[in-house]
């Protein structure tokens, strides 16, 4: 009896604790949910989830941005900047993962080697010379510093993602469509691909949700107001106010994460089960 | 490939010559990659190195000064020696109890537990959004002296604590930030943990040893691999931590957040001094290469490789 009374006490304990941990994880996004709906005053001295009354005003104000640049002009910005990001990246990653994971040309290993040995190349040694070199080439200001590298797969992440998820499938597609006579880039796009679809998939939202976020690069190359993108808003919001208006900072912060948090939960099931089998960071 | 497979391909088409055109056609794929990797980060890297021999700045003709930027970094630099410190103390508070709490809701999450989809997705939320500006504004807010976390400690009595106005709290408030993000960390843990044969812990159980004493025999060992992963790149990571000590504290009160990022981003973006911000980076680069290379080394000895490994 005691034997069978044991696991479920503690599988009863495990869940009181994993219930606990995922109330004190999501608390805080809560919070800016519920605080983006209260008013100015209300906003301080209250721990509560709850708002005495659903105020909207804070999401006018903030819709109508900060100084002449209106919100949807920041989300406008990000958009601009992100979706070519993410596609290149995509594209370009494809390609070269499929360079990598199904060919046998000289120096394979030692390239692949170099290849994966950039994922730990820290970015703070390369922030200097590439922003001297972009305002050489006349990209500062413009979004083309996050746009070019990703045509030229300079996210060995999604690289090694991508080539790890090929090497997953069997090796007999590709070689039944040689036989028919396809080359390999019709074997690549017509066999290769559509069978990465999930892995494609998580590596189009991490990358979204990683350059929606990128702060650090847009605080280096975009200096005009009417081209920051949301993270710049956002900081500019909280900095330009006097006295800050909380509630109005925390409507636009929640509007800003909106994006992602759908992507997210769009997908997050194969998008978790990818990071799980290439094991990695975030 | 393997070499039987390279052979019945030979077979199918009787065309050795086809074979290896098809295998130099892989690096026609890597063309893109190789632009990059020479363009966009083998040249910025070589070229960052010389710069930091050089007093470059955004105007004028720089002029070679040799040694002089990263004599006067170690020698006159107090900021440097300041962040330096600041830096390790992040690192060193943030990702062992990242690491330690990602493994102990792992295994939380282990326990065959039903709705664990539903936990994985919760627990990764905070990875999702938390290098954002967003959620660094929010901290701010959170912990600032009337927030909600002193209002949560005020209902249990607590007095209220200067998270971020006062020097003792405000690293330890910005590496919780790092600390919510634990769910990647978290999801590669599960993965390794969902390997270990079960089989070890009946017999562990059978032989009568403790859950202590198989935690610290069977769990460990085996998911060391997904430990030395986590560690490395959490590690790297936390080193250039930059958005929540510029959005939260700015590197205050009294530089008690003033993290390396700040001052290399302060040197090369705020006084355009690119010469030396580039001696700053390759000292943060040699710090990192000798702690990869020191974990790398000393792998041979605490992990474990089930096929007696690489």
């Amino acid at each position: 009896m005691a034997r069978r009374t044991k696991p479920a006490i503690r599988k009863a304990t495990a869940y009181i604790v994993l219930i606990a941990i995922g109330a004190l994880m999501v608390y805080p996004i809560l919070f800016l949910i519920s605080a983006s709906f209260k008013t100015n005053q209300e906003l301080f001295g209250s721990a509560s989830l709850l708002p005495k009354s659903l105020s909207l005003s804070a999401y006018a104000e903030a819709w109508s941005g900060v100084g002449r640049n209106s919100f949807a002009r920041f989300l406008g910005n990000t958009f601009i900047l992100v979706i070519p990001t993410v596609a290149f990246t995509i594209v370009s990653s494809t390609i070269v993962a499929y360079g990598f994971a199904r060919f046998n040309f000289p120096f394979k290993r030692v390239l692949t080697l170099l290849m994966i040995s950039t994922l730990m190349l820290p970015n703070a040694v390369l922030v200097i010379p590439r922003y001297i070199m972009f305002t050489r080439f006349g990209w500062a200001n413009t979004y083309l510093p996050f746009i070019v590298p990703a045509l030229f797969a300079c996210y060995p992440f999604f690289i090694f993602l991508l080539m790890q998820f090929m090497r997953g499938i069997p090796r007999e597609l590709d070689e039944a469509a040689f036989i028919d006579g396809c080359g390999s880039f019709r074997i690549l796009v017509d066999v290769i691909a559509p069978l990465c679809a999930p892995a494609l998939f998580s590596a189009g939202i991490l990358q979204f949700i990683w350059t929606w976020n990128d702060f650090f690069n847009s605080l280096i190359y975009i200096n005009s107001v009417s081209k920051f993108p949301i993270a710049l808003g956002l900081r500019l919001g909280m900095d330009t106010a006097g006295d800050i208006s909380w509630n109005k900072i925390m409507a636009m912060s929640f509007m800003s994460i909106v994006p992602c948090v759908v992507l997210f939960f769009s997908a997050q099931k194969s998008f978790i089960e990818g990071i799980a089998t290439t094991g990695m960071k975030g | 490939m393997a070499p039987l497979e390279i052979m019945t391909l030979a077979d199918n088409r009787r065309n050795r010559g086809s074979i290896a055109r098809r295998e130099l056609a892989g690096l026609l794929y890597l063309i893109p990659w190789a632009i990059g990797f020479l363009v966009f980060q083998l040249y910025p890297l070589v070229s960052s190195m010389a710069y930091s021999f050089t007093n470059f700045s955004v105007s004028g003709r720089p002029s070679f000064l040799g040694l002089e930027n990263y004599g006067r970094i170690f020698s006159s630099d107090a900021d440097f020696w300041i962040s330096l410190r600041v830096t390790f103390l992040y690192v060193i508070i943030s990702v062992p109890l990242k690491l330690a709490f990602a493994l102990f809701v792992a295994m939380l999450l282990n326990m065959e537990v039903k709705g664990i989809g539903a936990f994985r997705t919760i627990y990764y939320l905070p990875s999702i959004l938390g290098g954002s500006v967003a959620v660094s504004i929010l901290w701010r807010f959170l912990f600032s002296v009337d927030g909600a976390i002193n209002k949560a400690l005020g209902l249990l009595s607590i007095p209220p604590v200067s998270w971020l106005g006062s020097p003792r709290y405000a690293l330890f408030t910005i590496s919780l930030l790092s600390v919510w993000q634990f769910g990647s960390s978290m999801i590669v843990f599960l993965a390794g943990l969902k390997q270990v044969p079960n089989e070890l812990y009946e017999a562990a159980s059978i032989d009568g040893s403790s859950s202590a004493g198989r935690f610290f025999k069977i769990t460990l060992p085996m998911i060391t691999p997904m430990l030395f992963f986590n560690l490395v790149m959490q590690t790297i990571n936390a080193f250039q931590e930059f958005t929540a000590a510029f959005v939260i504290t700015n590197g205050g009160p009294m530089k008690s957040t003033y993290l390396y990022g700040l001052k290399l981003y302060q040197e090369g973006f705020q006084f355009f001094k690119m010469g030396y911000a580039s001696a700053l980076s390759w000292i943060l680069f040699a710090i990192l290469i000798a702690l990869t290379a020191l974990t790398f080394k000393s792998s041979s000895y605490w992990t474990f490789y089930e096929d007696g490994g690489r």
